[in-house]
């Protein structure tokens, strides 16, 4: 009896792991990419320079407050605008839409999640924000504001999705004896599933904001890309310009290996290492250890 | 005299989630007989069965050792555990058949086929005629013949599980591991299973996992006893249901557990 | 202990919890709305103001005069260009990767790291993989400014999501095929390869199309790899840079003054309409196999 197909075997497999260990790899490179390019600008300018509240590239001014401001407060906005909005439309789709509804309902929040952001922001420019404008009397629709509703529009589909399928994994059981005791489903939801689900609905908003903090295009349409500090509750109705925004904006024209450049790349490590704690925080709580037994007992 | 098929030595095993584990097995199965293992559920007697053509390779084994001797031409015996083995000529030779019938997603002929098209086998006569043989020997010709080219899934529970049986034989394999064939089939479609067995013990070492007491002493030609992962005592034909030695094995039989 | 006599099954609190329940369903009722009417008032606007552009000579036809004028032919054939780029790429390395996840890979630290690697790349914003791309496959790698650049930028951001769609896809194929096919005497790989692939390949496929969808319709990853504001001609080479439809409506929906509304809405219908057949044929094949299945 000797060994068959061994070495073809062997073959595709080491090319089959090596594509397992690629994700390791292109991690690596990105990180190590981004450093490359973004840490000279640690030595290039100084920190009080990097840390002061003005971002005046052209006079060598890179304040990166004002920018970190931009990002705060148009997430906060997504976040207090998807956050309510989308555990709500989950607990709608999951618990009390009959069934034709459902059948409606999830295509469409599918087809939100599949809208280009550059789409989301070209509503934005040439609707949302003229009719901003007009409706609360600013000098201009370009807002924060703005930002905030698309991005709670591009972090919906992921809240809504994710919550929803926290809501169904709830063993029916539980709200069958929640039910039987005489509780009313709306207390039942309230009381028994929501609580069960938490972890699931947790981890919905951290990625629907981890999506948020790291949108491009619609905050760059639509946010009139003013670098200042909001100030106050009128901040969301004023331009702010976000992280992202920054580097999309002015990395096409800047000299390659400048101050400028490396700083931008700079915002770009910021960027990688804001959204990696959220993101790794929102998988922390449903990454348990995956069930392997691959045991096949009669 | 016949000669013993499988010789198990001292074989012990357990699992990494300490469940099902055997104890110093020893026992010889003779050729061309089926040898019953029975005994209440977890006993071991599944987990000895998919040692022998290690199916158990799959599962998350912690700890084994003894080994398995499977006799080969001339006498001479092959140490199943030895590391120069190839697993895959091994499962050749010993074949299996589930409780559950497992089809795979293919068409009839593509269930019976698949054993040797994996080993390279491209003859069409070849696997036409065994197609026909392994259907013949499972008692399954005279239904399928006609549909040969329909998805097997289309077969009726009793259907796949002979199909399961036809598969088994395509690669003419010298033992015949059967974990509780008939457990999901009806009385008529366990009766044909079990004639078909004892026609293919013929030619065949059959170790079969009854689902019943009954079937064990129906089948036996020889009965092992499992309990809690240990060999309690083993004899020939029917003498275990009739005169058992071991009050464990009395209490079972009569019904007292399991 | 406490009574129950029929009448306190009538209770006063009954009705106000009754009422209660009502408006917490109005409420709930009321927030799904409002996801849901956005959806379709952007695409409605978008249709009603668009549909009327969308002619032969406005899809087939070339931008002039300073892009107010003609069509968007240019920027679809890159579009196209870059998705067939971004699969050739991320295709079979997110496939035999899932691969690798769902039958291969064991139980171990290599493994958690693994997939922390993809959870980090599935996390990492667009316009960070556009800096990446930038710094690696533009500058480093001396591809410069193109299709090439730009592809290979969006292929490693598709191939997480490729990877866990499709694991996902063969982990639904039952247990009892591999094992019923590694007792036939077939290796592992025949059996991925003769049975649990075929079983899993529409679910792959779903995956292969979602992610290209994403990718098609991305604007930052390719902002400094790969896209042109303006070409008057279609790319020739996998090093030219080339238009693309996302680039090309932010381009002419913020950076060119005087744009005529109807070019804008027309291509941005157009990547509309792209993207969301895409979503729509995903949609079809995994309808169609649910309906199929036999186990």
């Amino acid at each position: 009896m000797e060994k068959t197909k061994d070495w073809k075997e062997k073959i595709i497999l080491w090319a089959i792991r090596l594509s397992g260990y690629s994700a390791i790899i292109f991690v690596g490179l990105i990180f190590i990419y981004l450093l490359r390019e973004g840490l000279p600008a640690l030595g290039e300018v100084p920190l009080s320079n990097l840390f002061s509240s003005c971002w005046y590239p052209i006079e060598d001014f890179f304040g990166l407050t004002p920018l970190l401001a931009g990002s705060l407060i148009v997430t906060l906005g997504a976040t207090i605008i998807a956050v309510p909005i989308g555990i709500c439309t989950a607990v709608y789709i999951a618990e009390v839409a009959p069934q034709w509804a459902r059948e409606i309902l999830k295509p469409s929040v599918e087809v939100l999640a599949g809208i280009p952001s550059v789409v989301l922001g070209f509503f934005g420019f040439v609707i949302l924000a003229p009719y901003l404008r007009l409706l609360l009397d600013l000098p201009t629709g370009l807002t924060a504001f703005a930002g905030s509703m698309l991005l709670a529009a591009t972090a919906l589909p992921t809240i809504v999705s994710v919550s929803e399928d926290a809501l169904y994994s709830v063993p029916k059981s539980y709200r069958d004896a929640s039910i039987a005791l005489g509780v009313t489903e709306w207390q039942t939801i309230w009381n028994v599933t929501l609580p069960a689900a938490r972890s699931g609905v947790l981890t919905a908003c951290m990625l629907g904001i981890g999506r948020a903090v790291g949108e491009t295009m619609a905050v760059l349409m639509v946010t009139g890309n003013a670098p200042v500090i909001p100030r106050g509750l009128s901040g969301f109705f004023a331009p702010v310009r976000t992280m992202t925004a920054t580097i999309a904006a002015e990395m096409g024209e800047v000299a390659t290996g400048s101050v400028h450049y490396h700083v931008l790349f700079l915002i770009g490590i910021t960027l990688f290492i804001v959204t990696l704690l959220i993101n790794l925080t929102a998988a922390s709580v449903v990454f348990r250890k995956r069930q392997r037994s691959e045991r096949i007992l009669s | 005299m016949s000669v013993d098929k499988i010789i198990i030595q001292n074989f012990s095993l357990s699992y990494s989630d300490g469940t099902e584990s055997l104890h110093n097995i020893n026992l010889k199965i003779q050729a061309n007989t089926i040898t019953v293992f029975f005994g209440p559920a977890g006993g071991g007697k599944s987990t000895l069965l998919r040692a022998i053509n290690r199916l158990n390779d799959l599962a998350d084994v912690a700890t084994r050792s003894g080994t398995i001797l499977l006799a080969i031409a001339n006498g001479s015996y092959l140490d199943i555990y030895d590391r120069k083995v190839d697993v895959i000529e091994l499962r050749r030779r010993v074949g299996m058949v589930f409780a559950r019938p497992v089809v795979l997603p293919l068409t009839i002929r593509g269930n019976l086929t698949y054993a040797l098209e994996v080993k390279g086998e491209k003859n069409k006569k070849i696997l036409d005629n065994a197609v026909e043989r392994s259907l013949r020997q499972a008692a399954l010709w005279d239904e399928a013949k006609d549909r040969l080219d329909e998805p097997a899934m289309a077969l009726s529970g009793g259907q796949q599980q002979r199909l399961c049986l036809a598969r088994s034989l395509v690669l003419e394999p010298e033992v015949i591991l059967l974990d509780e064939p008939t457990s999901a089939l009806d009385p008529i479609s366990t009766s044909k299973v079990e004639a078909t067995l004892q026609e293919l013990k013929q030619d065949y070492t059959i170790v079969l996992v009854p689902h019943s007491i009954q079937q064990a002493a129906r089948m036996a030609d020889f009965a092992a006893f499992f309990l809690q992962g240990k060999l309690v005592e083993s004899a020939p034909e029917n003498t275990l249901f009739i005169t058992p030695q071991d009050p464990k094995t009395r209490d079972y039989v009569e019904g007292r557990y399991g | 202990m406490k009574k129950v006599t029929p009448n306190s099954l009538h209770s006063s609190g009954s009705a106000a919890r009754n009422r209660i329940q009502r408006v917490g369903f109005l409420i709930l009722l009321g927030a799904t709305l409002l996801t849901v009417i956005p959806i379709f008032l952007i695409i409605g606007v978008i249709i009603v103001q668009g549909f009327q552009t969308i002619t032969p000579e406005f899809i087939f036809g070339f931008p002039y005069n300073g892009m107010k004028s003609g069509g968007i032919w240019p920027a679809i054939v890159g579009t196209i260009y870059l998705i067939l780029g971004t699969a050739l790429f991320s295709v079979p390395l997110g496939i035999a990767a899932s691969i690798y996840l769902a039958e291969y890979a064991p139980d171990n630290r290599i493994t958690q790291i693994i997939r922390i690697a993809i959870i980090t790349l599935a996390g990492i914003p667009s316009v960070v993989y556009g800096l990446f791309g930038l710094g690696l496959f533009v500058i480093a790698m001396k591809f410069g400014t193109s299709i090439l650049a730009g592809a290979l930028t969006l292929a490693i951001m598709n191939i997480p999501v490729i990877i866990s769609t499709s694991e996902e896809a063969l982990r639904t194929i039952p247990q009892a095929f591999r094992v019923t096919s590694i007792s036939l005497g077939a290796t592992k790989w025949q059996t991925i390869r003769r049975v649990i692939l075929p079983q899993a390949q529409p679910g792959i496929l779903t995956g292969v199309v979602l992610g290209l969808e994403r990718a098609a319709g991305e604007t930052a990853p390719i902002l400094f790899t790969a896209a042109a504001f303006y070409l008057p001609r279609l790319p020739e080479s996998p090093l030219d840079q080339t238009m693309a439809l996302p680039y090309h409506l932010y381009v002419i929906s913020t950076q060119v003054p005087g744009m005529p509304a109807g070019i804008q809405y027309g291509t941005a219908l157009v990547l509309l309409i792209l993207v969301l057949g895409m979503n729509l044929v995903a949609t079809v094949i995994r309808s169609r196999v649910r309906a199929r299945r036999q186990w």
